[in-house]
């Protein structure tokens, strides 16, 4: 079981690095034409770095189930 | 580099010693006027005195407040300012039991000194990628940011030894990556907070002679969240403490709710030989704990020996991804 939330951490960990990745070169540098408002630029920015966090958490959750449910069950 | 070195001397070695010769007067103190709790995991009825978080407050404060006059920067003061409110709102939950979502609103309110001192930047780094600029987002996440380094590190305040042990390790791992970065003055200020849960452990670890309370293990989560904050490092500090991280996010994820732990099941329960066994009510939540009795029942002090090897584990990745921080593809 010890060696199973070791597992845990490390995906937590690569989860953080691809996240943040994906914010940083994607979410990042969205900029829509000088027209719009910033602060529309800044609430799409906010709502798709909201979606990845559920994602995030959503992933967890599965990996959760998938590896502990069993061992908290016996 | 010199005057740095010879400062991070001085301002460790009083936040480790304030502590290691104030708590046995603080014992007994709060011995006598019968400030006192149970220990669950004991055979017998064992009293252990608590609130334990005036120490950590005098050690905090101490050697922070000397800090500030060796560097006089706001990002000290915050660290300061936002210890001392979160102490208080840790105190107030000592002295009467308040309901699940007076931590988290309160705390938040311990983030106004980073926001009105404006030591924070809101540029986000992250490991190999650079870093991101999200102004409005990231003044919500330093609001939250404090309530929940707070209640996550509280939340891991199960047995003895747990929280100053994890808090130690987390915060030398923290004070590493800040130098690795080169930002020095947060790392000393890191540096107090590391040699403060040390002097405290030696009273914490097992078998307890003094428990810290909300107060000292709120003031623990939300010091470390405030100098992840000033000191640029947010997604490193989460790595370094991903085993409370996982220990929270476990528990949300099976309550589904905020709720305060008085209130929900013991999710653990006690062998003949008094080793922590994993309860078969299966609407107790799940937590770290009984994801690490769920096999066999171990005593307290292999359970907390356990999670102490999950933080070394962590704070090695957050001194990782501190070098990774350098990289960029």
């Amino acid at each position: 079981m010890t060696m199973k939330i070791y597992g845990f951490i490390f995906v937590m960990w690569i989860l953080i690095i691809i996240g943040g990745g994906i914010v940083v070169k994607f979410v990042g540098p969205i900029s829509f034409s000088t027209e719009i408002e910033p602060i529309i630029t800044s609430s799409v920015k906010m709502f798709l770095a909201l979606f990845l966090i559920i994602i995030w958490v959503f992933t967890l959750t599965k990996i959760k189930n998938w590896v502990f449910k069993s061992q908290i069950k016996s | 580099m010199e005057e740095k070195i010879i400062v991070a001397i001085i301002v460790s070695a009083i936040a480790f010693f304030s502590i290691y010769v104030f708590t046995p007067i603080l014992i007994k103190f709060l011995e006598k006027r019968n400030l006192t709790v149970k220990d669950a995991n004991k055979i017998g009825n064992v009293m252990i005195p608590r609130p334990g978080g005036i120490s950590i407050l005098i050690g905090i404060v101490a050697s922070e407040i000397t800090l500030y006059f060796f560097f006089p920067i706001s990002e000290i003061l915050a660290v300061i300012i936002t210890s001392i409110l979160s102490f208080s709102v840790g105190i107030i939950d000592d002295r009467k039991t308040m309901g699940g979502w007076f931590k988290p609103v309160t705390l938040a309110f311990c983030a106004a000194p980073i926001l009105l001192l404006g030591t924070y930047d809101s540029n986000l780094y992250f490991p190999l990628f650079g870093s991101v600029k999200i102004p409005s987002l990231y003044l919500a996440l330093v609001v939250f940011m404090i309530p929940i380094t707070g209640n996550t590190i509280n939340s891991i305040d199960v047995l003895n030894g747990v929280v100053s042990g994890f808090m130690t390790i987390a915060s030398f791992a923290l004070a590493i990556s800040l130098f690795i970065l080169q930002n020095y003055e947060i790392g000393v200020a890191c540096l107090c907070l590391a040699f403060a849960s040390l002097a405290f452990y030696k009273y914490h670890k097992f078998p307890s002679r003094i428990f810290p309370g909300d107060s000292g293990a709120v003031m623990f989560g939300a010091t470390y969240g405030v100098i992840a904050i000033v000191g640029q490092v947010e997604v490193i500090a989460a790595i370094a403490i991903l085993p409370a991280v996982i220990n929270s996010f476990l528990f949300l994820s099976s309550v589904k709710r905020i709720v305060e732990h008085r209130e929900i099941k013991n999710p653990t329960s006690h062998t003949d030989d008094f080793k922590l066994k994993s309860t078969d009510d299966n609407h107790a939540p799940i937590t770290l704990v009984r994801l690490l009795i769920a096999k066999k029942p171990l005593s307290e002090k292999q359970i907390c020996n356990e999670i102490l090897k999950l933080t070394v584990f962590s704070g090695v990745l957050a001194i990782i991804t501190a070098f990774m921080m350098g990289v960029k593809i």
